[in-house]
């Protein structure tokens, strides 16, 4: 069967003032099944949000989408017309934003922003508009939807804001979500709350997630398979437990090391000290040719430099983009 | 005094001002005790609203607790006036979480660190400068970034600078709260290398405030759990973490997101 | 409810602590009306003495403001020396003229600077918006006077307009449509000198309040749920600009009541600029201090008019206020 989401060779780039390019994705390819949850890792700056947005053009004016193909649902979404792709977003493919208190109109009541949602894509009347997303704020909401429903952004807590932008979301049956960073601010609590709603939601409507995070442990328990993106690259993509238990890129493996046992720590490993990866990640717009890790990349050889890695097969479900394999 | 920081039956009250005048009591902080010996790390976990972020204020005498005592180095410290206070102030300095709210933007990195020393106004130029560049390599600045503007630098460097200027004082006791949690993982990991390395080195006390349990279980000597502005449970933290006495701590643990044990990744030949 | 009654006792706080200063300054100022009956030689100083005793000008200041207080309360204004009536129907014929101005001043040049000021927001940084700025920067620059004498010579050559008055000599023979064509030529050069020395300032700040929404995250995530682009503009951005654009309406009637009295004395309006003018020179002094008064209570109408709409605009003012 097709896949869900196809994106191929994507390359995005950030064009200043002066008309100086600074790359934000290069060469990204991925895919995502029905049903799936592809959880995309990766830290400030490797274009996870980019990424995001891009997918339905919705990249700030110094933005620009230079080359690729995004299929979804067998349309090119990056060739689609303006009228086209309004009615898919939010009702084919939804995006939840990074700070929910900032995603939210701060002077509207919570249940005409999501009305407004329903009303965008659906032809109702007033009062199966109303019932409509009642239904929709109980999804997340099962006790007070309709205490919810009359507040304004600004009386929730980041958990129940959090939740509204699920909501809204879901609201008209999406096929694919793509969650960025959606528990980014919140308690420990809270989040494992967020995280449940999404396991809820998923199973219930049958639900595609690429869900984008910088902490692996949130992917642990929840994703499918994983994609590492570093410095606009995908360094690696596997099926969870390999990815984050056997990393194969250099990067991923600096990575998972760097994050402590925490909880499960011995007492030896306890206020020890960290495997570091040295320095910080590139600036893209200095960067000239070679592999984007290897300046801090403990196994670094003289082809690193030079030419940049191509995805390998490491195995049929598990590709990585470095030398050591081959590519 | 093996321990640097006490204290004992700490309560605060906040008063607000509800609809039509009636007033509305909210206890912040409520018959909180615990310790921190020298040189060690004791954690301080909880939900948000839970009261570290009043905890930590009052510490850092930036509050006045409405009962309790704070001891720190065998000195009673909550019933000083503000000229005492003025001695005891430099020996407690806080670092906060977000280091783009609390530096600004436009001072350079080696005038945001010599700020403190000039309003203490013991060194002459030439020595601030000294003091300066010295703590910025603590750190690991690079001295070619030491006039670079506080806005350019990246979250984790900014961290540096933060902890850099809290040091500048020679404090004994950081207070760090929520430091790390708007950092990237591989970031948290350096800066808490770097924490520990100062530990170390210069014998300082951590008092480390975290909503993140995974983080401020590697930190810690001891930990402390929060809940509603009460100490719920405090010990070793290898004891509370193995063995929790407490449903909030238990709960905290659970909520954790954790990836198992991973001091066992085998390398690729 | 809170909200209004606070904001109720600001204005009339205001409006005691204007009257004070203003009979105060007044008062003090050197000079009074019987002093140039003083020069006049034909006027014996026992005249003009009587007429003082008689103006009550003799008794100590803090009587006086009492007994004009007390007056006032009956509305009772005063007594205008140089019109040799009582101050309140003077105020109230030439008030009246001056609201028609900045009232419909007021209209127009929102109505403009809102289209404009959006137009340009959306084109940031292209010709659109490189237009408008630049024609904003320029009128900016023009100083009030200077475009009201402007306006006046536009209408003196080309003749298309009346060079000032608020009526035609004739005005009295006419039906009611066409008074109010007559009343509508009239106004339109002074409107015109107003909206021009207004336009500027609110475009600018239209633009940038829009320019700052425009690039919010929620009107993104908005546009992420497939909202149509029209609705986003209009209904999801402008309310969310509203909160400085009305802030800045309640400022605008200030500024534009101080630049309408000086284009009414330029353009010859009948309103209380040219009225008030007279009246300070003269040293007629309850027509003074009801003029300024008069003019505060505009004033603060306008930004009471202005918390109104903040309320009902804003939740999160709402939700403050009535803590």
């Amino acid at each position: 069967m097709a896949p869900l989401l196809q994106v191929q060779d994507l390359h995005v780039a950030y064009i200043s003032r002066a008309g100086k390019e600074s790359p934000a994705l290069e060469g990204v390819s991925f895919e995502v099944r029905t049903g799936e949850t592809l959880g995309v890792l990766g830290e400030s700056g490797c274009g996870k949000t980019t990424l995001a947005v891009a997918l339905l053009r919705l990249l700030p004016g110094n933005a620009e989408i230079q080359k690729g193909v995004v299929r979804f649902e067998g349309q090119d979404l990056l060739q689609a017309k303006p009228r086209a792709l309004e009615r898919i977003r939010g009702a084919r493919l939804a995006l939840i934003f990074q700070e929910p208190s900032l995603a939210l109109h701060p002077a509207i009541r919570i249940g005409e922003q999501v009305s407004d949602v329903l009303a965008a894509h659906e032809r109702n009347g007033r009062g199966e508009l109303r019932r409509k997303t009642l239904q929709v704020l109980r999804e997340v909401f099962p006790a007070d939807a309709a205490r919810i429903a009359e507040s304004y952004p600004h009386q929730l807590s980041g958990g129940q804001q959090q939740r509204v932008l699920i909501a809204m979301a879901i609201a008209c049956g999406p096929s694919l979500i793509v969650a960025d960073e959606p528990t980014a601010s919140l308690d420990p609590t809270t989040q494992k709350d967020i995280l449940e709603i999404f396991r809820t939601l998923r199973e219930k409507f049958n639900l595609s997630v690429i869900l984008i995070t910088h902490n692996p442990a949130l992917l642990a328990g929840l994703a499918d398979r994983v994609l590492v993106l570093y410095a606009g690259k995908v360094a690696e993509i596997g099926p969870t437990e390999q990815v984050l238990k056997f990393p194969q890129h250099p990067y991923t493996r600096a990575l998972m090391q760097s994050v402590p046992a925490g909880i499960d720590e011995s007492t030896k490993g306890r206020k020890s000290r960290l495997p570091v990866i040295p320095g910080e990640a590139p600036n893209l717009a200095a960067q000239e040719s070679g592999c984007r890790f290897e300046s801090r990349c403990p196994d670094r050889m003289d082809q690193c430099r030079q030419r940049e890695p191509a995805a390998v097969a490491v195995n049929e479900t598990h590709a990585v983009s470095c030398f050591k394999f081959g590519g | 005094m093996d321990r640097l920081l006490m204290v004992e039956r700490l309560a605060k009250r906040y008063e607000r001002t509800g609809v039509l005048g009636a007033k509305k009591e909210v206890m912040a902080l409520e018959d909180v005790s615990f310790s921190i010996g020298r040189a060690l790390t004791l954690a301080l976990v909880g939900e948000s609203g839970s009261g570290k972020s009043t905890l930590a204020l009052c510490i850092a005498c930036l509050e006045r607790p409405t009962s309790g005592r704070v001891v720190f180095d065998g000195k009673e410290i909550t019933t000083l006036d503000e000229k005492q206070l003025r001695e005891v102030r430099p020996q407690i300095q806080l670092v906060f979480q977000d280091p783009a709210r609390s530096l600004n933007p436009r001072f350079s990195a080696i005038e945001l660190v010599s700020e403190p020393l000039i309003v203490q106004g013991r060194l002459n130029k030439r020595e601030r400068e000294d003091r300066a560049r010295d703590l910025l390599r603590k750190v690991g600045i690079p001295q070619e970034k030491a006039s670079q503007k506080a806005d350019e630098f990246s979250g984790g460097q900014r961290q540096r600078l933060a902890i850099a200027r809290a040091l500048s004082l020679e404090p004994k006791l950081l207070i760090l709260d929520e430091a790390l949690s708007a950092l990237d993982c591989s970031v948290q990991a350096q800066i808490a290398n770097l924490l520990l390395e100062l530990q170390a080195s210069l014998g300082l006390t951590y008092l480390f405030i975290s909503h993140d349990l995974g983080m401020a279980a590697h930190l810690a000597d001891e930990i402390a759990v929060m809940e509603q502005g009460k100490v719920v449970e405090l010990g070793a933290a290898d004891n509370l973490l193995r063995a929790p006495g407490q449903e909030a701590t238990r709960r905290l643990i659970a909520a954790t997101p954790r990836l198992g044990a991973a001091d066992d990744l085998p390398r690729v030949v | 409810m809170r909200y209004f009654l606070r904001r109720l006792m600001h204005g009339t706080f205001l409006l005691v602590g204007v009257s004070i200063l203003t009979f105060l300054f007044s008062t003090l100022a050197p000079g009074n009306y019987f002093d140039e009956m003083r020069l006049n030689p034909q006027i014996s100083p026992e005249t003009v003495a009587a007429l003082r005793a008689q103006y009550q000008l003799d008794r100590p200041l803090p009587a006086r403001y009492g007994r004009w207080v007390n007056a006032l309360l009956h509305g009772d204004m005063g007594f205008s020396f140089a019109y040799n009536s009582p101050v309140a129907p003077l105020l109230w014929v030439r008030a009246r003229n001056t609201l028609l101005l900045t009232v419909t001043a007021t209209l127009i040049a929102w109505a403009l600077a809102l289209p404009l000021g959006i137009w340009s927001a959306t084109t940031l940084g292209r010709l659109p918006d490189r237009a408008i700025s630049g024609a904003t920067a320029a009128l900016l620059v023009i100083p009030d006077l200077v475009l009201a004498i402007g306006v006046l010579i536009l209408a003196v050559r080309s003749g298309w307009f009346p060079a000032g008055g608020m009526t035609s000599a004739a005005v009295e023979g006419l039906s009611p449509v066409q008074r109010l064509r007559d009343l509508a030529w009239h106004m339109e050069l002074p409107v015109l000198a107003l909206v021009l020395s207004a336009l500027p300032i609110l475009v600018r700040h239209v633009r940038a309040a829009m320019a700052e929404v425009l690039d919010a995250p929620f009107l993104r995530a908005a546009a992420s749920h497939g909202i149509p682009r029209r609705t986003l503009l209009y209904w999801y951005a402008l309310r969310a600009a509203a909160n400085p654009l009305i802030s800045l309406f309640g400022f605008s009637v200030g500024a534009l009541l101080s630049g309408s009295l000086l284009v009414e004395v330029v353009m010859s309006w009948p309103g209380l600029g040219p009225l008030l003018l007279e009246a300070i020179l003269a040293r007629d002094l309850y027509v003074v201090i009801g003029g300024v008064l008069c003019s505060t209570v505009f004033l603060v109408t306008g930004n009471f008019f202005a918390d109104v709409l903040i309320y009902w605009a804003d939740p999160r003012i709402r939700g403050r206020a009535d803590a």
